[in-house]
């Protein structure tokens, strides 16, 4: 079994947030009632022709510079021809011989904490294209309704060259590819609105062999089902291969339902597309002035990100890019450093990732809704970094900010009296007393019952509503035990 | 009052001698009676007409009209026209209403004010030289009714021949404005590829197909076609340039003036009347003070091949939309989504528009696409070298707009080669995108106008229409009119 390789491209269809569609003023506005933003144009009416629209092209450029592709100074608008009721003009316009985009890269970090990796996936191209509209088989007793309100919005389809060896790489390219997306403005990333979907084209092959016969699995808009269709569909070619068998080149649909996927049509039944160029639509020409432009334009990219909070912060190749996943995160993680100290970013680093993101993903909210600030967390840190409070006390100072009891830590620290204990008189007699207190648990720890130390310390800490300074009660307790 | 031109119409509008309502109604009575034996339009709609031509009148009244406001026009039925029905020819369109004007009917009704008598007749989405593919039955020519009128504009080249409308809007392709204009003695003019908006004019051949106008004289012609020009954003092919008076040469002496005469257009397929015709107009234009010059344009030969795959090719994919599904024909019991496609297309579309959809689809199938399309492409920037090379030497370039006088209904329509190349002089024109005009020079012994074609170079269509002003107010042939319709009521 081991003896396969698995090999994995990706076409990914990702909605450009323009206000308007690529061809025509409509509206892209989701959930609207059907077909109310659908123009004559977007209706396909005889007569009616595109116009395209800027801002699709500024996004396609600034992707471009993002995976240092080569924006191409010409490219060409085709038509894709074949019928299908909801595309309105019989054909789709898309770019196919001259994209807009071409070649370019993108580096993804693989797996987690000490097992991750870095690879880099090449981009064979991006191009620009109209999305169709939307076929709806439930709900109209043995017909079918049609809704052309995404007729017409703007796509960038981005396709990776098959660099990807396993589901984990696949589905750790989609979501850099994701983040970046949304990292520079372009596109929404909202998976169950549609707004960025893939098709992967799976193969497997003997290591060293040439590319095996791919079977690409369309649609897929949800990490998990990118996940779990690669890992059916690679075992399914592998098991059909050693089982003596064959497959065609195809195209096949995953049933998150049941986790398979099955043939939709093969190879000989493709369409001719005819592809030709629009005669509508003259060429695209991009100067170098505009590109340019684009470019100043854009913010720091997550890889230059990465790079300088490794640098500037002294992170783990990990933890900075877990922070750069999205560009609210990072910009949190900045912000909380700006509000405690560069020294404690690591420390700032540590309650992004864990406390803050576990709080989120309690209540299944974005870091934009986070109900703590980064200042909040930043003035909550320093009070950690600075010893006025522990670790642990911070945790509920973090929940008190959460709940909105206080505006800063500051106020809560001193208004629930969370100030640590370090006066050393204050400790010494706490441990006297817990020692006093617990003569079972003093013979137990010396009888060599590691536990009954733990034990004590819980004792102390209770008795001081967890406000002493836990290293120096654990220092003074050893130190009376070992002497006594 | 129906047989003046326009700028008698337009002092006449404004000095009250008469208002449009009166003037719609003279031709709407005319259309009535008369329109049964030419079958130039397909839809009328008076209440429209009179509402237009009221307004229009509010217009007069108040100062605020235009040289063309108030002045009844014929618009070919591609062109959509908010409320009306818009056929394009064709049993798929029907009864289609558009709910939207095309940029030639906002510029020319609602701008300019001109007002609608109504949708002339036109071949089934402009694909046809004699108008005998259209769903709604073949025109007749004016001049004698066993003749085609020529096409894809033969509705409003016998409406306007038969005095059912002053002016009509056309369309031209490969020749569907200037060979009609020539078949029914009137005057055409296609300017530059870009020139006139088609937003809203129904695709044929999208590289190919620009607006124009037919209409009785080059000095008409230039009025419309000023109202009717300009850059549309909404058409991205559109050229943004400024707006201009294309009458504003049409008295400059032809003196100095080098004519080209290329000697591929005088070859052995032109009718020897035609020639004879075209040459008595060549020593007219001697007498006007015009040089003239040998030119050759070596690939011409090869524009009707050319034009056959680039214009069906393009259709094949322009006529997709017509599915059934949105609106326009759809069959009735079909089944299934396929049958639904297929029964509603073969139901829906004539032969001769089926025959161009089958020969696009192959000629960019897979396979075929290097050997016909992109090769026709290759062969079509050498015929616009050709013109190119031609104009260094010459400023515009005369010759036949047809190789022959309107042929009888029925006559071609076995034999399609034939009927094709009827648009031999005319196709290379649209190839290049250069403007062209076709006026009356003659007639051949059957009594049957001939055309003259001039062409210009990029942008050349004020000098055009000057060269052939001159020539109407030298000549007359401009001025016949088949005696059935020339009594006025």
């Amino acid at each position: 079994m081991n003896a396969w390789e698995i090999v994995i491209g990706l076409e990914t269809h990702a909605q450009l947030a323009t206000r308007s569609k690529i061809f025509s003023g409509a509206s892209t506005a989701f959930g609207a009632a059907a077909n109310t933003q659908a123009s004559p144009i977007d209706l396909a009416l005889p007569g009616v022709l595109p116009v395209l629209n800027k801002g699709a092209v500024e996004c396609a450029i600034r992707f471009g510079l993002a995976v240092e592709a080569t924006v191409a100074e010409k490219s060409v608008f085709e038509r894709k021809n074949y019928f299908y009721p909801d595309l309105p003009k019989g054909y789709q316009i898309s770019q196919f011989e001259l994209p807009i985009v071409q070649g370019g890269h993108l580096n993804i970090m693989v797996g987690q904490g000490e097992k991750s990796y870095e690879k880099r996936i090449r981009l064979t191209r991006a191009h620009l294209e109209e999305d169709a509209g939307k076929s709806l088989h439930e709900d109209f007793h043995g017909r079918s309704g049609i809704d052309l309100n995404r007729a017409g919005m703007a796509l960038l389809e981005i396709v990776s060259e098959p660099d990807m060896r396993s589901a984990e790489e696949a589905v750790a390219y989609a979501k850099a590819l994701h983040a970046l997306v949304r990292w520079i403005g372009i596109c929404d990333g909202n998976m169950q609105e549609g707004s960025f979907r893939c098709d992967a084209n799976v193969s497997v092959r003997r290591p060293g062999a040439s590319l095996g016969t791919r079977r690409e699995i369309k649609n897929l808009n949800s990490f998990r089902y990118l996940k779990e269709a690669i890992e059916f569909e690679t075992r399914w070619q592998i098991e059909t291969l050693e089982d003596g068998g064959s497959f065609e080149q195809a195209t096949v649909l995953f049933d998150p339902a049941t986790g398979k996927t099955r043939a939709m049509r093969s190879k000989e039944d493709a369409h001719d597309y005819r592809y030709f160029p629009d005669p509508d639509l003259l060429p695209l020409f991009i100067a170098a002035e505009w590109i340019e432009r684009e470019r100043a334009a854009l913010p720091e990219l997550p890889v230059a990100k990465r790079q300088r909070f490794i640098s500037d912060y002294g992170l783990s190749a990990y933890d900075a890019a877990t922070l750069t996943a999205s560009l609210e995160m990072a910009d949190y993680f900045e912000a909380t450093v700006r509000a405690s100290n560069p020294a404690a970013a690591k420390l700032c680093a540590n309650w992004v990732m864990v406390d803050l993101a576990a709080r989120l993903k309690r209540e299944d909210r974005e870091i934009s809704e986070a109900a703590v600030s980064a200042a909040q967390l930043g003035g909550l840190v320093a009070r950690i970094a600075d010893g006025t409070i522990s670790n642990a006390i911070g945790k509920k100072v973090f929940d008190a900010l959460w709940m909105g009891d206080g505006v800063n830590a500051d106020e809560i620290i001193a208004k629930q009296g969370l100030k640590q204990i370090t006066d050393s008189d204050a400790i010494e007699k706490l441990v006297n007393d817990a020692l006093a207190a617990n003569p079972g648990s003093v013979s137990e720890y010396r009888a060599g019952k590691e536990k009954a130390f733990n034990a004590l310390v819980g004792q102390v800490m209770q008795a001081a509503k967890g406000k002493a300074n836990p290293q120096q009660v654990s220092e003074l307790l050893r130190q009376k035990l070992s002497t006594n | 009052m129906i047989h003046s031109d326009l700028k008698t119409l337009s002092r006449a509008l404004k000095e009250k001698q008469i208002s449009s309502v009166e003037l719609a109604r003279l031709f709407l009575e005319r259309i009535a009676r008369l329109n049964p034996e030419l079958n130039a339009f397909i839809t009328v709609d008076e209440e429209k007409t009179l509402v237009a031509a009221k307004a229009a009148d509010l217009r007069l009244a108040s100062g605020s009209a235009g040289m063309l406001t108030g002045i009844p026009l014929a618009q070919k039925d591609l062109f959509c026209a908010q409320g009306w029905r818009t056929t394009c020819g064709s049993k798929m369109l029907e009864n289609f209403v558009s709910p939207y004007d095309a940029a030639v009917v906002t510029k020319l009704e609602h701008e300019a004010g001109m007002v609608s008598l109504g949708k002339v007749n036109m071949d089934e989405f402009a694909m046809g030289s004699s108008n005998e593919t259209s769903w709604f039955g073949a025109v007749k020519n004016p001049w004698d009714k066993t003749c085609v009128s020529g096409g894809s504009s033969g509705g409003s080249a016998a409406a306007v021949a038969a005095y059912l409308a002053p002016v009509a809007t056309g369309s031209d392709s490969g020749g569907s404005i200037r060979q009609p204009a020539a078949f029914c003695g009137l005057s055409g003019i296609k300017p530059t590829y870009g020139v006139v908006s088609r937003y809203g004019m129904v695709a044929f051949a999208s590289s190919l197909d620009q607006g124009g106008v037919i209409a009785h004289s080059a000095e008409d012609c230039a009025f419309v076609l000023a109202a009717m020009a300009g850059f549309d954003e909404r058409d991205s092919t559109s050229l943004e340039r400024p707006p201009e008076d294309y009458s504003r040469l049409l008295g400059q002496p032809l003196q100095g003036l080098k004519i080209g005469l290329p000697q591929e257009f005088f070859g052995a397929g032109a009718n020897a009347e035609v020639v004879a015709a075209v040459l008595s107009a060549v020593e007219e234009y001697k007498r006007l003070g015009a040089k003239i010059v040998d030119v050759t344009l070596p690939n011409s030969h090869l524009s009707v091949p050319v034009y056959y795959v680039i214009a069906p090719a393009e259709a094949s994919s322009n006529l997709s939309r017509f599915d059934g599904l949105r609106y326009g024909y759809r069959a009735p019991d079909c089944n299934d989504l396929r049958e639904a496609y297929t029964k509603s297309r073969a139901q829906g579309f004539g032969a001769e528009v089926k025959r161009r959809i089958l020969i696009g689809t192959y000629v960019l199938s897979h396979g075929y696409y290097d050997a016909y399309y992109l090769k026709a492409q290759r062969v079509r920037r050498l015929i616009a070298d050709d013109f190119r090379r031609a104009f260094q030497k010459c400023d515009v370039i005369l010759g036949p707009t047809s190789p022959t006088t309107a042929f009888k209904i029925g006559e071609r329509s076995a034999d399609l080669v034939a009927l094709y190349l009827s648009d031999i002089y005319t196709i290379a024109v649209n190839l290049a995108g250069l403007p062209g005009l076709s006026i009356p020079c003659g007639f051949d012994s059957n009594g049957l106008p001939i055309g003259l074609q001039l062409i210009g170079n990029y942008f050349a269509e004020a000098r055009l229409l000057n060269v052939a002003h001159r020539y109407q107010e030298a000549t007359d042939w401009h001025t016949r009119r088949p005696q059935e319709f020339c009594g006025e009521f």
